[in-house]
């Protein structure tokens, strides 16, 4: 089996939000981000457990009389965000019920019908993507489209994408798509333009790669995510320490108060 | 991110009446037009203007990035009734071992065994889907905070209760073997699983992404084990073990550390701990803080030098403050990863100009 990606080119979208309409329709979610946000386009915010495509609108000063996509601007850009099927994944490693896996295209993907919703894995991603649906009880977020890609299929937000701004295929060749096309951008004079994949950091990696212009912090893209199994070791030496301290107390406390027995 | 500026739209109220200053401006526009092939100029700005914008400094319109937990009121209250009997398993049994006065060894087996009722309740009532529990027995995962934790609790939850059970028998029918066989095997068991019970949930949420906890991940262990004690020390005097020395001496000591715990909080200046000094998490944090430090300690101390009438008073309100301090500590760090959830500029690391 191939190890999947995507790489979500915000250089080449348009906002045209296709790909959430496309995620919609073929996982049949639910709607929402009905409300009026006033944030530029976007009503929606940030992905969840009713939305895992989610079109950003990220729009930067304009100048007055100035216009336009030229490369020295840096005005208005659109990046649809996703789960971003992390390498080492937090909400997999968390999931105490072994609902969440790794699929054989190297995805991470909630079995629905295994998931009891204990919701651990929502303080376990360091993306802020995985949500406890309220009505449904569940946890929800972005299959990778699973049962697509099962039956040799595109997803369906990289099948409907116009632009192909988001690309789907084999990872290591989409890598080398994503070094291609930033030179290609740099050359043409987007010196901002950014490649982002979190591969510097404890979740080594991700499926999901975005190419953005300027700092990815303006898309909510985290510089330095962690899996928070890296702060396990601490934590059950804390324990442990804790353990020794109330065993050791409570023994030097009943062993002190040795005529406890003989005074009640 | 601050609240944009509303500007209302600027209507004319009477015609402009066109003077020297004007009309060299209109004269200027023309000259840097026909030099530049360009205007600028602070152009339209129509109402609602500056608009949120997202950047560097203000994130992605300071949308959060985490999300919030999202678990209801049991999983504060679990990780309380969990800390109390996990403690007094060990509590119990260590005094069973050393010989103690028989009522702290029984209360305490009574309270391991009312914990290990309610806190399963606790945490199947907070599940999406209640009825998958058993969804969490599949398998278990060690790098997962949560399926150890259920494990531990299955385990405590068995040995407490046998051991209640085998001690319910003795009462009734007199010691026999077998039942003494299942009392003491309950009890050392109950003791095994109490260690780890009495404080893992400070790793469940010790390691995970929200900065509050995460960044206290090194300490949330100890204090949480410590307020499970000063809650099992508490509950055991107000059941009428207050003359215990024991007692005393474990409840000062749990204070004590929950005293420097909380100046350990209160001293570090680092914005992802904000939650735990500001606001209405801040408050329950203080609240909850002094309840279980300061004063269960000043308490405790002062029985040493009162009289037998005085100092009885002064234990149970030290109890008494105890039992409601571990509760609230569990309160506000619940809520404080809410708040903490909500902070965009964390996960960022965009800096506070206060900090
Ligand atoms: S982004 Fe979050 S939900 Fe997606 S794989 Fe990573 S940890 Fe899991």
């Amino acid at each position: 089996m191939p190890t999947t990606a995507f790489l979500t080119d915000s250089t080449l979208c348009i906002g045209c939000k296709a790909c959430e309409v496309a995620c919609k329709e073929w996982n049949n979610v639910a709607e929402d981000g009905l409300n009026w946000s006033g944030f530029s386009y976007d009503n929606t915010g940030a992905v969840g457990a009713q939305t895992w495509r989610h079109v950003k609108f990220v729009e930067q000063s304009p100048e007055p009389g100035f216009g336009g996509n030229a490369p020295e601007l840096n005005s208005w850009s659109f990046s649809s965000d996703v789960c971003k099927h992390c390498e080492n994944a937090g909400c997999l490693e968390a999931c105490p019920t072994g609902a969440i896996v790794r699929t054989e295209f190297g995805g991470v993907y909630i079995q629905p019908d295994i998931c009891n919703g204990c919701a651990y894995c929502v303080v376990s991603c360091p993306f802020g993507v995985v949500e406890r649906n309220q009505d449904d009880g569940r946890a929800f977020k972005c299959t990778f489209c699973y049962d697509r890609q099962k039956a040799g299929m595109t997803p369906a937000c990289a099948h409907t994408c116009p632009t192909g701004s988001i690309k789907f295929g084999e990872i290591t060749q989409l890598l080398a798509e994503a070094e291609a096309r930033m030179a290609q951008l740099h050359e043409r004079g987007m010196q901002d333009a950014t490649f982002y994949d979190a591969s510097d950091t404890s979740v080594g990696g991700t499926h999901a790669m975005f190419i953005v212009r300027g700092d990815p912090r303006a898309y909510n893209l985290p510089p330095k995510p962690e899996v928070p199994t890296v702060y396990l070791r601490k934590a059950w030496r804390s324990s442990a320490i804790g353990a020794m301290m109330l065993l050791g107390g409570a023994i030097a406390a009943f062993l002190a108060d040795g005529n406890g027995r003989a005074r009640q | 991110m601050s609240d944009p500026v509303r500007i209302p739209p600027r209507v004319p109220d009477k015609p402009r009446i066109p003077d020297e200053a004007s009309e060299r401006r209109l004269f200027e526009i023309r000259r840097e037009d026909e030099s530049k092939g360009i205007v600028k100029g602070a152009g339209v700005r129509p109402a609602g203007a500056p608009f949120p914008m997202a950047s560097v400094e203000t994130g992605y319109y300071g949308i959060p990035l985490l999300k919030e937990p999202s678990w209801t009121w049991e999983i504060p209250l679990y990780f309380f009734v969990g800390g109390a009997a996990g403690s007094a398993a060990v509590v119990g049994a260590i005094a069973n071992y050393t010989g103690a006065d028989r009522k702290i060894v029984r209360d305490a087996r009574w309270i391991a065994a009312a914990g290990s009722v309610l806190s399963p309740a606790l945490l199947i009532s907070d599940l999406g889907k209640p009825s998958r529990f058993l969804n969490m027995l599949r398998v278990f995962k060690p790098q997962s905070a949560m399926s150890v934790g259920v494990w531990t609790l299955l385990g405590f939850s068995t040995a407490a209760s046998a051991t209640v059970f085998a001690q319910l028998l003795s009462d009734r029918y007199g010691p026999s073997f077998p039942v003494r066989l299942l009392e003491n095997a309950g009890e050392a068991a109950a003791l095994t699983f109490g260690l780890p019970f009495s404080n893992y949930t400070g790793v469940l949420i010790g390691a995970s992404a929200i900065p509050v906890w995460n960044k206290n991940v090194g300490n949330l262990p100890i204090h949480f084990g410590m307020s499970g004690l000063s809650a099992t020390v508490g509950l055991l005097e107000l059941m009428g073990s207050h003359r215990s020395r024991a007692l005393q001496m474990l409840g000062l000591g749990a204070a004590l550390w929950e005293c420097w715990e909380g100046f350990h909080l209160e001293s570090r200046r680092e914005p992802a701990l904000d939650p735990l000094r500001h606001g209405a998490s801040g408050t329950v944090t203080r609240i909850g803080g002094l309840l279980s430090g300061p004063v269960p300690a000043a308490l405790r101390l002062m029985t040493m030098f009162s009289g037998k009438r005085r100092s009885n008073s002064l234990r149970t309100a030290a109890s008494l403050s105890a039992v409601a301090g571990s509760l609230l500590t569990r309160i506000a760090w619940v809520h404080a990863g809410r708040v903490s959830a909500r902070d965009w500029k964390l996960p960022l690391e965009i800096g506070r100009a206060s900090d």
